[in-house]
């Protein structure tokens, strides 16, 4: 088992000099990942946050073999990486091992990418897909996805004196994914980097799709604190709004169980986009978001014992 | 050895994809283009090609995973028409400025709405000014031939550009005639095989494809898409003269057919120009003197060339497959552009026809060519050819 020093000194494929915000730990999601690839790694990025950052002509941070086209095909342009490689392979024309891997935000994952992942998954590529999930489109500014979670003030659905934010709770996208009978899907955190590595490790080792979502808390437009975006990923798995666990051969397994549930209020303060929510009258959006969070808890747990083929 | 088959357009795109034995071929079905992969598809299940291909589930990601695989260092292709050609056009306008040559026949259908499924030119020239290289063919023997040029074309180092092959929907494309396909040995030695510089796939040598670009850097790259475009005239010529050496045709910028010492001519594209060349024949054996002017490179268009074949014309006209709503016809206006810097300019005319597929017939030509003979003509008016009143 790789130990965090490990996973971090191992040469990385994301160079420092990228221009993420200041708290931003998408570049952690990518060199624990990339770090866990016994490989050579391709990728191919959708629009967003990281392909923004670390590619402003002429710099580019990669060290890997990286692509972008557009916000929703990341999983379509993996798919034709992939299937060059079997291609060049019979061919003989290239001779290499390699991992292909494909990032993209929610909004191009659960949203505008979706019938792109959805193809390449159903297809069976020999590929990993993450989705760096912070909730929203945080590149453009904070408008609300299929993964902004209820209750959460964004800009094109505000809270104000007629609404409370998003009223709709979140698309379950791992077990979608998993419903597409592949391999592996798993949900991690960034603040659990081993976890995390260790299940970049099964995606890419998986005999078919793997699926990945990480939690990235968005210190720009959940609005907190720069130096708290671990504090935050950690709270949104103690507060069981974020569980880890996998999905491996259609088995669920819960990662981590906390021994003692926070109460969601703990996630909930100190961001910005929840900040309405602590209002007198908007007390039973948070009664109905902890509802909501234990029932879907309680269902996973089920799930797990159940020994169910998802 | 060449061997003679009975092939609809839509195959005769598919015996070249034979020949051509791409890396990567990804399919969506979007008919009329739909045969070509369904052909090629046999192909690759009855093992006369190992080509990999991807079945994707819509014509957007069809482009993705073509500049997917040839981003990876594959030669990949797709095929499509109309609506999938609106559907990835998102995609379709990123390739130039990725530099992937890729090559990918058209069979051009009308777009909705309403919705038509048959001829008109409406998909691809609503994809003009994008940076792929454009070629249209007037039967299944020049698609078939077309589609070998621009391989060679798409991926020589000068020029990087992605090209559209185009054929009719319907008419070219699910008619049947007699084309020749020529040896297998000779074709496979002229495409051979595609060796890009970098590529993904080439692990050792890591590069980044399609960047952000602002403000500093974006136009100077979108400058130097153009300077490719400009090298692809030249390049054209010296590759469709080889081609020559095995099919024994030429390969010009456009077909001029009995132009020299008409007294009227029409310029028209793809399929409808046979019909033209008829009715040529028979006003000629009639006495009349006209002509035809049949473009095949579209993108670029090589304006001072039909502005040399068309000068010493009295009368032109032009027949639009398409409309561009609000503003001259999109070959019309080419014409027109080419001829402007003439000191004794021709008279002209544009008429528009055949939109969602309504038949253009020989005396629908004639009737044309009698009108621009009178002199009867109107270079600012749109005319309407088959149009009920």
């Amino acid at each position: 088992m790789a130990t965090l020093q490990e996973i971090m000194s191992k040469p990385a494929g994301l160079a420092p000099g990228h221009r993420m915000c200041a708290g931003c730990g998408i570049g952690s999601i990518v060199r624990a990942i990339l770090a866990a690839s016994e490989k050579p790694v391709i990728i191919a990025n959708a629009t967003g946050c990281l392909e923004v950052v670390t590619t402003i002509y002429p710099y580019s941070a990669w060290k890997v073999p990286w692509v972008h086209v557009t916000f929703e095909n990341a999983a379509a342009v993996a798919s034709g990486i992939e299937t060059a490689y079997r291609s060049l392979r019979k061919r003989g024309k290239i001779d290499k091992d390699v991992n292909i891997l494909a990032f993209g935000g929610d909004g191009g994952t659960y949203d505008i990418g979706f019938q792109a992942l959805s193809g390449a998954l159903e297809r069976g590529h020999n590929f990993m897909y993450v989705v760096y999930d912070n909730e929203g489109y945080m590149n453009t500014g904070n408008q609300r996805s299929a993964a902004t979670p209820y209750g959460a003030n964004t800009t094109t659905v505000p809270a104000g004196s007629k609404s409370f934010g998003k009223p709709q709770w979140r698309k379950n996208i791992v077990e979608i994914a998993a419903a597409h009978r592949i391999p592996y899907t798993a949900q991690a955190a960034n603040h659990n980097i081993i976890d995390l590595y260790n299940k970049a490790k099964k995606g890419f080792e998986a005999d078919g799709p793997a699926f990945l979502a990480v939690l990235q808390p968005c210190t720009t437009n959940w609005r907190f604190d720069p130096a708290a975006t671990m504090s935050y990923s950690k709270l949104a798995v103690e507060t069981n709004f974020w569980p880890l666990y996998e999905v491996e051969n259609g088995k669920v397994h819960v990662n981590y169980k906390p021994k003692n549930r926070k109460p969601i209020e703990e996630f909930l303060k100190g961001q910005g986009r929840f900040k309405h929510l602590f209002k007198a009258e908007n007390k039973h959006i948070i009664e109905k978001m902890q509802m909501m969070i234990d029932e879907e808890w309680e269902r996973l747990l089920k799930l797990e014992e159940s020994g169910i083929v998802l | 050895m060449s061997t003679w088959k009975p092939l609809s357009g839509t195959q005769a795109v598919a015996e070249a994809m034979r020949q051509i034995n791409p890396d990567v071929v990804v399919a969506y079905p979007i008919t009329p283009q739909t045969p070509i992969v369904e052909f090629f598809a046999q192909y690759v299940a009855n093992g006369i090609v190992d080509t990999e291909t991807i079945p994707v589930e819509s014509e957007h990601s069809a482009m993705s995973a073509t500049v997917g695989a040839a981003a990876a260092g594959a030669r990949a292709m797709c095929a499509t028409a109309s609506q999938g050609l609106a559907l990835m056009w998102e995609v379709v306008a990123a390739v130039p400025g990725l530099r992937l040559p890729i090559v990918m026949p058209v069979v051009n259908r009308a777009l909705s709405a309403p919705i038509n499924i048959h001829c008109d030119h409406s998909d691809t020239m609503g994809a003009t000014t994008i940076g792929w290289i454009q070629i249209f063919s007037e039967n299944g023997q020049e698609v078939y031939e077309n589609m070998l040029l621009a391989i060679r074309l798409a991926e020589h180092p000068d020029v990087l550009l992605p090209a559209m092959v185009m054929q009719d929907g319907f008419i070219t494309g699910h008619g049947v005639e007699n084309v020749e396909i020529f040896d297998n040995d000779k074709v496979r030695a002229f495409v051979g095989t595609r060796n890009p510089d970098r590529y993904l796939l080439d692990v050792e040598h890591p590069y980044t494809i399609g960047p952000l670009a602002l403000p500093d850097y974006y136009f100077e790259i979108k400058r130097q898409q153009e300077e490719a475009m400009k090298h692809v005239k030249k390049i054209y010529l010296e590759i469709g003269k080889e081609l020559s050496k095995i099919t024994g045709k030429e390969y010009p910028y456009f077909e001029s057919y009995k132009l020299d010492d008409a007294d009227a001519v029409i310029v028209v594209l793809s399929s409808t120009a046979g019909t033209a060349k008829d009715t040529v024949d028979k006003m000629r054996a009639e006495g009349k003197k006209v002509g035809l002017l049949k473009p095949k490179l579209f993108r670029p268009f090589p304006y001072k060339e039909v502005r040399a074949a068309l000068k010493d014309v009295p009368v032109i006209g032009v027949l639009d497959r398409s409309m561009a709503f609000g503003a001259y016809a999109p070959v019309y206006a080419e014409i027109k552009n080419a001829l402007f810097e003439l000191d004794k300019k021709p008279k002209l005319q544009s008429y528009v026809f055949g939109l969602g597929g309504k038949d253009i017939f020989k005396s629908d030509i004639e009737k044309a060519f009698n009108e621009l003979l009178s002199g009867e003509v109107n270079s600012e008016e749109e005319r309407y050819i088959g149009l009920r009143g």
